[in-house]
C-alpha cells in the first residue's frame, strides 16, 4: 500500500514527467527480438584476434602444403637413393650441406633434404590416419557409451581396463606382436588413440541427454541414431577438431618414441623418428650434428604449431569467449 | 568411508584379474623364440619342443591359465630366459628398482616444488609477462616430443656446463642432467593444469564473497584458491609416486642408469618373453593400484566424491 505521502508527490508530477511516449525505432525493436549471433562466425572472429595463432597457423600450413608438393618440385633427389662420391665411387657418407646437397648427406651418402620431406610426410600421415581414426571411433564409442544405458557398465568396464595399463606398454605390446612396419605402428596407435575421445564425447553427452529438448525429441519418437547424429553430435564438432589438432603432436612423439626403442617404422620408410634417431648416432661429433639439427627443428614447428593451434581454437570455439 | 573404499578396493581387484587374463592370453600370440634363450638356432624341432612342453607352453590355454595364477600367488615371476638366462625375474628388478626408485622420487619431487610454485605465480600474473614466459616453456614441453628435447640437454649440458655425459653412482654431479630432464614433463604439467585450476576457482562466486567481507588477497589464494585448485591434482600423485619405480624409459637409457626404465626394451628386443610378461604385470597393477589410491585420496580430500553415486569412468 501506498502511503498517503508518496500519493502526494506522484499527484505533484505532471503527467507529462510521469509517462512520455518513445519514437518508434525500428532499428531498436529488432535488436530485441533477433540477435545475428553466429556460431561459427563468432569461434573464427575470436580465433583470429589471436596473432600468434595466425602466423603460426600460415606457418604451419606452408610447411604441409610444402611438404606434400616436394617431390613433384623440378631438381628433387630420391629419398633412398644412396649418392655416391663421382671421384672415388664410393657412398658421399656425411657430406656437409652444400649446393648439391642442401641439407647434406646421412651417414650412408643418402640426400637428407630429401629425406626430411619424405620423413615428415610419412609422419604426418600416420599422425592424420590416427587422428582421422579417433574422431570416428572415439566418438562412436562415446556416443553409444553416453547415450546407450544398457552398455553403460560394460564400456566403462572395457575403458578402466584399458586405460589402466600405461600407453608405453600397449604401444610396445602391439608393435612387438605385429613385427613393426607401417600398418603396425598405425594399428598400434589406434588400438590406444580413441580412450580420451570416447572418455571427452560420453561426458558431454550424458550432460546434454537429458535437457528439455532431447526431452522432446524423445517423446515425439526421434530414433536413437537420429537424436545422436542430428541433436548431440553438432555440439561437439568444435571438440573434436580441437582434439585431432591436439592428437598430432602425441602421435608424432610416440612415432619418435617407438623408433627410438628399436619397434619404429623399418628403415628405408624414412620418418622422423627414423631421422632423429639417425642423427642421434652421430651426434657425438659436433661437425655431424646438422643430421639431428634439421630434423628436429621441424618436428619442433610442426608440433609446437598443432598444439597451439588446438589451444587457440579450443578457446575459440568456446562460446563463453565470445563477447 | 570404509565401505566406499572396500568396494572401490574390489572394483580394482576385478579390473586387475581382467587385466592380468588378457595380458597373459596375448602373451600366448608373441613369437616361441622368446622361449628358447640364446642358442635358438642350433635346437633342433624335437629339443624345442621338449623346451617348450618343460614350461608348461604346450598345454591347454585354461591349464597354463591356472598355473600361471597359482605361481603369480607364490609370488614367482618366473626365471628370464635370454636376458640373463635363467636368473629369476625377482632378482634381477631387485638390483634395478633402487636406481629408477631414487631418481623417481627426487624428479617427483622437484616438479611438485618447482611445478607448484610455477602454477602458483602463472595464476597470480595471468596474462602478464611471467604468466606468458612460464606458458611458452609449458607449451613447448608439451608439445615437442620428450625425445627431442631432452637430447639436447644432454647435447648442451655437457659440452657447455661440462657435466658428466654418463650416469656414475658415485659422483653426484651425474646426477644433476638426468634429475633436471625427468622433471621437465612433470614441471610443465603440474604448473598447467594448477594455473588452469586456480583461474578456475578464481572466477567463482566464494571468492568474490570472500574478497568483499575483506579477506587479504593472499589469504584468499592459500586458504580458498590453492587448496580446492590441489584436490584435482592431488588425484594423480599417489600413482605417480608408485610408478617412481619403473623409472623413465628414455632418460635412463640416454644417461646409462642401470634401473628399470630401459629393461622392458632390452626384454622386448632380447624377446625375453618371461621377462616381458613379468613388467606388463608389474606396471598394470602398478596404474591400478595407483588409481585406487589416487581415489581413496580423493574421498579423504573432499567428501563430495564419496557421496555421489558410484559408477562412471574417471
Amino acid at each position: 500500500m501506498m502511503t498517503s505521502k508518496e500519493k502526494e508527490i506522484i499527484q505533484a508530477i505532471e503527467e507529462k514527467e510521469l509517462f512520455t511516449f518513445a519514437q518508434y525505432d525500428a532499428e531498436a525493436a529488432e535488436r530485441t527480438g533477433y540477435s545475428d549471433y553466429s556460431y561459427w562466425r563468432s569461434t573464427i572472429r575470436v580465433f583470429l584476434r589471436n596473432k600468434t595463432a595466425i602466423f603460426l597457423l600460415i606457418l604451419m600450413t606452408s610447411l604441409v602444403t610444402f611438404t606434400f608438393i616436394q617431390p613433384y618440385l623440378p631438381g628433387q633427389k630420391d629419398p633412398i637413393t644412396i649418392h655416391l662420391d663421382p671421384n672415388t665411387g664410393l657412398q658421399l657418407r656425411n657430406h656437409p650441406p652444400d649446393k648439391e646437397f642442401w641439407f647434406g648427406t646421412n651417414s650412408i651418402g643418402q640426400d637428407l633434404w630429401a629425406r626430411l620431406w619424405s620423413g615428415t610426410r610419412t609422419s604426418l600421415l600416420i599422425a592424420i590416419i590416427v587422428g582421422i581414426w579417433e574422431i570416428v571411433f572415439g566418438t562412436f564409442v562415446g556416443a553409444i557409451w553416453g547415450y546407450v544405458r544398457p552398455l553403460e557398465a560394460f564400456i566403462t568396464e572395457a575403458y578402466n581396463v584399458i586405460s589402466n595399463v600405461p600407453t608405453t606398454i600397449i604401444l610396445t605390446l602391439v608393435a612387438y606382436i605385429l613385427r613393426p612396419s607401417f600398418q603396425t605402428m598405425i594399428i598400434a596407435m589406434c588400438s590406444t588413440g580413441w580412450l580420451g575421445m570416447a572418455r571427452f564425447v560420453r561426458n558431454q553427452i550424458i550432460i546434454i541427454r537429458d535437457r528439455e529438448y532431447n526431452l522432446a525429441s524423445r517423446c515425439l519418437g526421434t530414433p536413437t541414431g537420429r537424436l545422436i547424429t542430428k541433436n548431440l553430435l553438432p555440439y561437439l564438432v568444435s571438440v573434436m577438431v580441437m582434439r585431432v589438432a591436439l592428437s598430432i603432436p602425441g602421435t608424432i612423439g610416440w612415432e619418435v618414441f617407438l623408433t627410438y626403442i628399436g619397434l619404429g617404422l623399418p628403415l628405408n620408410t624414412p620418418s622422423l623418428g627414423n631421422l632423429l634417431n639417425e642423427g642421434r648416432r652421430v651426434m657425438g661429433a659436433p661437425a655431424l650434428r646438422y643430421q639431428l639439427f634439421f630434423p628436429a627443428v621441424v618436428l619442433s614447428v610442426i608440433t609446437v604449431s598443432f598444439y597451439v593451434l588446438g589451444n587457440a581454437f579450443a578457446d575459440a570455439s568456446d562460446p563463453r569467449n565470445h563477447f | 568411508m570404509l565401505k566406499y573404499s572396500l568396494k572401490r578396493l574390489l572394483h580394482s581387484l576385478v579390473t586387475l584379474f581382467i587385466i592380468l587374463t588378457l595380458v597373459f592370453l596375448l602373451m600366448r600370440l608373441l613369437p616361441v623364440e622368446g622361449y628358447y634363450g640364446e642358442r635358438a638356432d642350433k635346437l633342433t624341432p624335437a629339443q624345442k619342443e621338449a623346451i617348450l612342453r618343460k614350461m608348461g607352453l604346450l598345454d591347454p590355454w585354461y591349464v597354463q591359465l591356472r598355473n600361471f595364477y597359482l605361481q603369480l600367488f607364490r609370488g614367482d615371476l618366473g626365471v628370464s630366459v635370454t636376458y640373463r638366462a635363467n636368473v629369476p625375474i625377482k632378482e634381477i628388478l631387485a638390483a634395478k628398482i633402487p636406481y629408477s626408485f631414487a631418481f623417481g622420487v627426487a624428479a617427483l619431487v622437484l616438479s611438485l616444488v618447482v611445478g607448484l610454485a610455477m602454477g602458483i605465480h602463472m595464476a597470480q600474473t595471468k596474462g602478464l609477462f611471467w604468466d606468458k614466459l612460464w606458458t611458452t616453456y609449458v607449451v613447448f614441453v608439451n608439445a615437442v616430443p620428450g625425445a627431442v628435447y631432452l637430447l639436447f640437454i644432454q647435447l648442451y649440458g655437457t659440452s657447455v656446463t661440462r657435466l658428466p655425459m654418463l650416469f656414475d653412482r658415485y659422483n653426484v654431479l651425474s646426477w644433476i642432467l638426468p634429475l633436471i630432464s625427468m622433471s621437465l614433463g612433470g614441471i610443465a604439467g603440474n604448473a598447467m593444469w594448477l594455473r588452469r585450476f586456480m583461474v578456475d576457482e578464481l572466477n567463482k562466486d566464494y571468492i568474490r564473497l570472500a574478497r568483499a567481507k575483506g579477506m587479504s588477497s593472499r589469504a584468499i589464494m592459500v586458504k580458498h584458491v590453492l587448496r580446492n585448485a590441489f584436490v584435482p591434482l592431488a588425484q594423480y600423485l599417489p600413482a605417480s609416486v608408485l610408478f617412481t619405480i619403473s623409472g623413465s624409459i628414455y632418460v635412463e637409457s640416454l644417461y646409462s642408469i642401470p634401473g628399470m626404465g630401459g629393461l622392458l626394451v632390452t626384454a622386448i628386443s632380447r624377446q625375453d618373453n618371461p621377462l616381458v610378461q613379468a613388467l606388463v604385470l608389474i606396471y598394470s597393477s602398478l596404474g591400478i593400484f595407483g588409481l585406487f589410491l589416487g581415489d581413496i585420496l580423493m574421498a579423504i580430500l573432499d567428501p563430495r566424491i564419496r557421496l555421489e553415486r558410484q559408477g562412471g569412468a574417471r
